[in-house]
């Protein structure tokens, strides 16, 4: 797959006091993404063309993808595509990169996601609403052992906006 | 086009009102903001300052204060020539409760075309609220280098 044309519509950073191994394992290990990430298991082979899952506190398939980059413990890229009904032809494939750079005592986490098109702000809505929550819970959990319990739905205009473009929606 | 700004949301298990002191108290904020007071009485009209090691950086005016809900002040940097046209910028605070956490959206808005100021405030936000919520979590700040604010050395 030819990333070239993919570029960021997020980017969100956050430092957390731990090392650059554990933030790599919290990402891709099934039992700790179930700790901060809404109860979802992500289950990934961890090689260039290995599958990247993401399954529902119910086991349902809810992402789908596939290992675009993998350098552990410093940058991981995957397709990143919900599996809502005609959600990749409308909106084409999301593409999401995780850098892990130590600073200093601490570990700079930057989560990237990517477009091959411009999308409305309504759509990226869900990831911009999404993402601070999950990371600031994968924080939490790696300092005090404890994820954040929190509390979320989708956003409404961006299930207005994927409604108006005919992808069906949970 | 939107307009040129910075957003940033973080969770954190707080109470507002910690939330709040921790935004208003010079001593709080030398913990996690790379050693910088924030100096203010904090009334509407009053002045704002960050001032680190006794040089101040950054100076302003407290537009908003509602505590422990809403806190804004207009933004304007002193101390490197390079980040200065921008003149006044404006950064906004929210605190909101949220199940039993808090979130807090940070908004810098108000750059000119091209700035400088932006792209170190970019930089520096995601450090200082990160040591912020680590801090109000754990009761120890991060140790981030100084260089993640993105400043001229």
């Amino acid at each position: 797959m030819n990333i070239d044309k993919f570029k960021p519509a997020i980017v969100y950073s956050i430092y957390i006091a731990s090392t650059r191994e554990k933030v790599w394992q919290a990402l891709t290990s099934a039992e700790f993404s179930r700790m901060y990430f809404f109860g979802n298991a992500v289950e990934v082979d961890l090689k260039v063309g290995g599958a990247y899952i993401v399954r529902t506190p119910d086991g349902a398939l809810h992402i789908s993808g596939e290992v675009i980059e993998c350098d552990p413990p410093k940058r991981l890229t995957v397709t990143f595509n919900v599996n809502w009904p005609a959600l990749i032809e409308k909106l084409g494939p999301t593409l999401v990169t995780w850098e892990i750079e130590q600073s200093g005592d601490a570990v700079k986490l930057t989560l990237l996601q990517s477009h091959d098109r411009i999308l409305s702000d309504d759509i990226l809505s869900g990831g911009r609403q999404g993402w601070p929550a999950i990371l600031s819970s994968l924080k939490s959990v790696l300092e005090t052992g404890k994820p954040l319990k929190v509390q979320m739905v989708p956003p409404q205009r961006m299930l207005d906006a994927l409604k108006a473009m005919g992808i069906a929606t949970p | 086009m939107s307009k040129p700004e910075f957003v940033y949301v973080t969770y954190i298990e707080t109470t507002p009102e910690k939330l709040w002191q921790a935004l208003t108290d010079t001593e709080f904020s030398k913990l996690y903001w790379f050693g910088t007071e924030v100096r203010s009485d904090w009334k509407v009209g009053s002045s704002f300052a960050l001032v680190t090691d006794g040089i101040t950086s950054d100076t302003g005016e407290i537009l908003v204060s509602d505590p422990p809900r809403q806190l804004a002040y207009t933004f304007r940097h002193a101390r490197y020539e390079e980040m200065r046209d921008d003149g006044a910028t404006k950064v906004t605070f929210t605190i909101e409760p949220h199940g039993g956490i808090v979130k807090l959206t940070v908004t810098h808005q108000g750059f000119a075309a091209g700035s400088k100021l932006l792209g170190a405030v970019s930089n520096g936000w995601p450090a200082i609220l990160s040591g912020l919520k680590s801090l109000l979590e754990t009761g120890h700040a991060v140790a981030i280098p100084m260089e993640a604010l993105g400043k001229v050395k």
